[in-house]
């Protein structure tokens, strides 16, 4: 499978060919190359998948291929860091993740930025974001992740801030980038911690149980922690900060001010599962540190909640989004907390989590892209300028149901398969987390259906011109994503992608299965009853817990404490006195250094007068001078 | 009757002080460069007297003398090339007036 390498080389290419040549192209032509180099990827990756998934299992699973590996930079014996390809079945599941939703927005950016200034350069971004985070998950060791990790931040700020000239942008695009960038600190303390026990970077090493952390850290502790359960918990800090976890979540909502199709591709569907994809990577070390694993799941459980009820008073429909992909990545973390073995019935977690993560990817990116031909259409984020649009966007309108369906967990549509499988499997750990996962089940429904319907039906808002149905080469992706919302459901993923490797039959408990149906149906029931017509029972219900609105609405205030933290205590407190001192101090001294030699010079600068016979004048008064003493004192 | 060797010193440093004289309190670049002649022909007559009287057997004086004879001719070329220019660049070879070169 050599040609996986192409995978990886021909974003790369692209982002060159555009971000060079692109101001030189037509928008038509840029467009079509990146595209169309999507298009190619996308089969390959769909031919990798074909291959990797046909070929004979070794002992029941599927072998982990390296078929491209160069050793990069080597320092000693053990610290070297290599690039190469990795094969394995989730890095398989994430390329064909990636490449269909990548490809899908190239697709729909065609139509969304049509005539947009700076069209070449967005397609450069996205070309660099594929290359990234292509290069993320087909890592075949820590250090590669580390910087493919770093490069889709990168890219990820790129197109937050794509629209340069807005300050909301600007300012979204350094949250995302700072807020990251302080849990990456986290991550690199916590791979240099792993692999000063370890000795090694490679996730082949690292999970083949040739290496074991706890062994090699027996007996060391730190803070009464053990040292294994912090390299892990900071390992975890680094996915929790690009999968937007309580409390390093505050950026994406903010990173909504990019392009709506980025938002699809990037801050739903792919990058920010990377945190996800990053603990199933090293989920055979996670499993030895079952401290870190509960930490997991409260963060998770608390995140899921936290942005379940955020979402359902926002008014700003990307920002319901948002926070839903929040809430749904904290279900897909939660999943993996629970997870206490490698095989056998613990291990139900970590296929579920993978699945929701697959199934996830497709119908986020379908309400994100569908949500973009709204605002395409409407020219507004906010929920109170739409309103019956169903009669005018009949497209966007069914597409938009199936996905909402599907992340609801409505039969047969995706999202109800993996949704089920997690809560399965967090009831198989302890019956609180399936009631807690449940309830925000429940309420993922109702703000899903509170969206739809507000969108939808409801009131029709004045437009100022009729809303029009989006173009071909929007709702082309959209029906696709549809189509695959509709059947992924079924796809046998436990045969493909399981913690040990074995293949596994998903069988639906009904038991869990109908409760949830139910407390779905229930929820949409409700959100139906207050926002298919238009009345005031959504006003009064507001206003009987005003103060729960109130929070809710401004995000529990997480915002203002991370302003006041910042600002009022680190830079007040901290910063400004070492300012202070750097100013007066430091830089003092150089200038009082710098001052003296100036006047001095300037008092001294009249005895380079120009006049020659003044200068032989001096020069013979000191020759006399030194004879004298020569002469006489000596 | 050979002549002493304080007469020859006493001429020298007659002639070099001379020069000193006309070097530091004379205006006119030409007259400059001939105090400076002088102070070097003062050296020059030291060279010899010293080689002469003091190491008769060895050369070096009259042959340091010869090189600092031809250097003087050359650096007086030089130096009235100089004057030359200045004079076309300000009419005027006073050296009052060629203070440009400060601070």
């Amino acid at each position: 499978m050599e040609y996986s390498l192409i995978i990886l080389l021909l974003p790369m290419l692209l982002f060159f060919v555009l971000g060079i040549g692109g101001h030189k192209m037509s928008h038509r032509t840029a467009g079509l190359l990146g595209t169309g180099g999507l298009f190619v990827i996308t089969a390959l990756s769909y031919a990798v998948a074909a291959q990797y998934f046909t070929q004979p299992r070794v002992e029941g699973i599927y072998p982990t291929l390296i078929p491209f590996h160069i050793e990069w930079l080597r320092f000693t014996e053990w610290l070297h860091i290599d690039l190469g390809i990795l094969l394995d079945p989730i890095s398989v599941m994430m390329l064909v993740v990636i490449t269909t939703v990548s490809c899908m927005v190239h697709l729909y950016s065609f139509g969304y930025m049509h005539g947009e200034m700076g069209f070449q350069r967005y397609y450069a971004f996205l070309s660099l974001f594929t290359f990234s985070m292509l290069g993320l998950v087909v890592a075949t060791n820590i250090f590669q992740m580390y910087i493919f990790w770093e490069l889709v931040g990168v890219s990820s700020y790129l197109l937050i801030g794509f629209y340069y000239t807005k300050p909301a942008a600007v300012s979204a695009s350094k949250k995302a980038f700072i807020v990251t960038r302080f849990a990456d600190l986290g991550f690199l303390l916590g791979i240099l911690l792993l692999s000063y026990y370890t000795k090694t970077f490679d996730f082949a090493v690292l999970t083949s149980g040739e290496v074991s952390l706890a062994a090699t850290t027996a007996g060391k502790t730190f803070l009464g922690i053990s040292v294994a359960s912090w390299a892990m918990a900071l390992v975890f800090m680094g996915g929790a900060g690009k999968s937007a976890m309580f409390p390093l979540h505050i950026w994406l909502p903010d990173a909504m001010e990019g392009p709506t199709p980025v938002s699809a591709l990037i801050h739903a569907a792919t990058m920010v599962v990377a945190g996800v994809y990053l603990v199933a990577r090293l989920f055979p070390i996670y499993v030895t540190t079952p401290e870190v694993l509960t930490m997991i799941t409260v963060i998770g459980a608390v995140t899921a909640l936290y942005a379940a009820v955020v979402a359902c008073v926002q008014t700003d429909i990307k920002r319901v989004l948002a926070f839903s992909t929040i809430s749904q990545i904290a279900f897909m973390m939660v999943a993996l907390g629970v997870t206490t073995e490698m095989q056998g019935h613990g291990a139900l977690g970590y296929m579920a989590s993978m699945f929701h993560l697959f199934t996830h990817a497709m119908f986020k990116a379908l309400l994100f892209l569908g949500a973009g031909a709204i605002i395409h259409s409407v020219h507004s984020n906010e929920m109170s300028a739409m309103g019956g649009l169903r009669k005018y966007m009949p497209f966007t309108h069914i597409t938009f149901l199936i996905a909402c369906l599907a992340i609801s967990g409505i039969p047969p549509f995706s999202g109800f398969f993996s949704k089920d499988e997690i809560l399965a499997a967090a009831f198989e750990k302890s019956a609180f987390w399936g009631i807690w996962l449940s309830l925000v089940a429940g309420l993922t429904a109702f703000y899903m259906f509170r969206l739809y319907y507000n969108i939808f039906w409801g009131e029709e808002a004045h437009h100022e011109h009729t809303p029009h149905e989006a173009p071909k080469t929007m709702t082309i992706p959209l029906m696709f994503l549809a189509a695959v919302t509709c059947v992924a459901g079924f796809i046998p993923f436990g045969h493909f992608v399981t913690a040990g490797g074995y293949s596994y039959d998903i069988h639906l408990d009904w038991t869990v299965a109908s409760v949830s149906i139910v407390i779905a149906l229930a929820a949409i029931v409700l959100a139906t009853w207050l926002y298919m017509r238009p009345n005031d029972k959504p006003a009064r219900m507001a206003d009987s817990m005003r103060r729960l609105h109130t929070w809710a609405y401004h995000r529990f205030y997480l915002d203002e404490v991370y302003m006041f933290v910042t600002h009022k205590i680190i830079f007040r407190r901290i910063c400004e006195p070492i300012a202070w001192f750097d100013r007066h101090v430091v830089d003092a001294t150089m200038n009082l250094m710098a001052a003296l030699t100036q006047s001095a010079s300037y008092r001294i600068r009249t005895l380079q007068s120009g006049r020659l016979q003044a200068y032989a004048t001096v020069f013979l008064l000191g020759a006399l001078f030194i004879a004298f003493v020569l002469l006489c004192v000596w | 009757m050979e002549i002493p060797m304080i007469y020859y010193v006493v001429v020298s440093t007659v002639m070099f002080f001379a020069g000193v004289y006309g070097f530091v309190t004379r205006k006119n670049l030409l007259a400059i460069l001939i105090s400076l002649e002088l102070m070097l022909n003062a050296v020059d007559i030291n060279f010899v007297v010293f080689n002469r009287y003091l190491f008769p057997q060895q050369l070096e004086g009259f042959f340091f003398t010869l090189f600092a004879v031809a250097i003087a001719a050359a650096e007086t070329a030089i130096a009235i090339a100089i004057i030359i220019n200045i004079y076309r660049n300000i009419r005027n070879i006073k050296v009052d007036d060629l203070d440009k070169m400060k601070y």
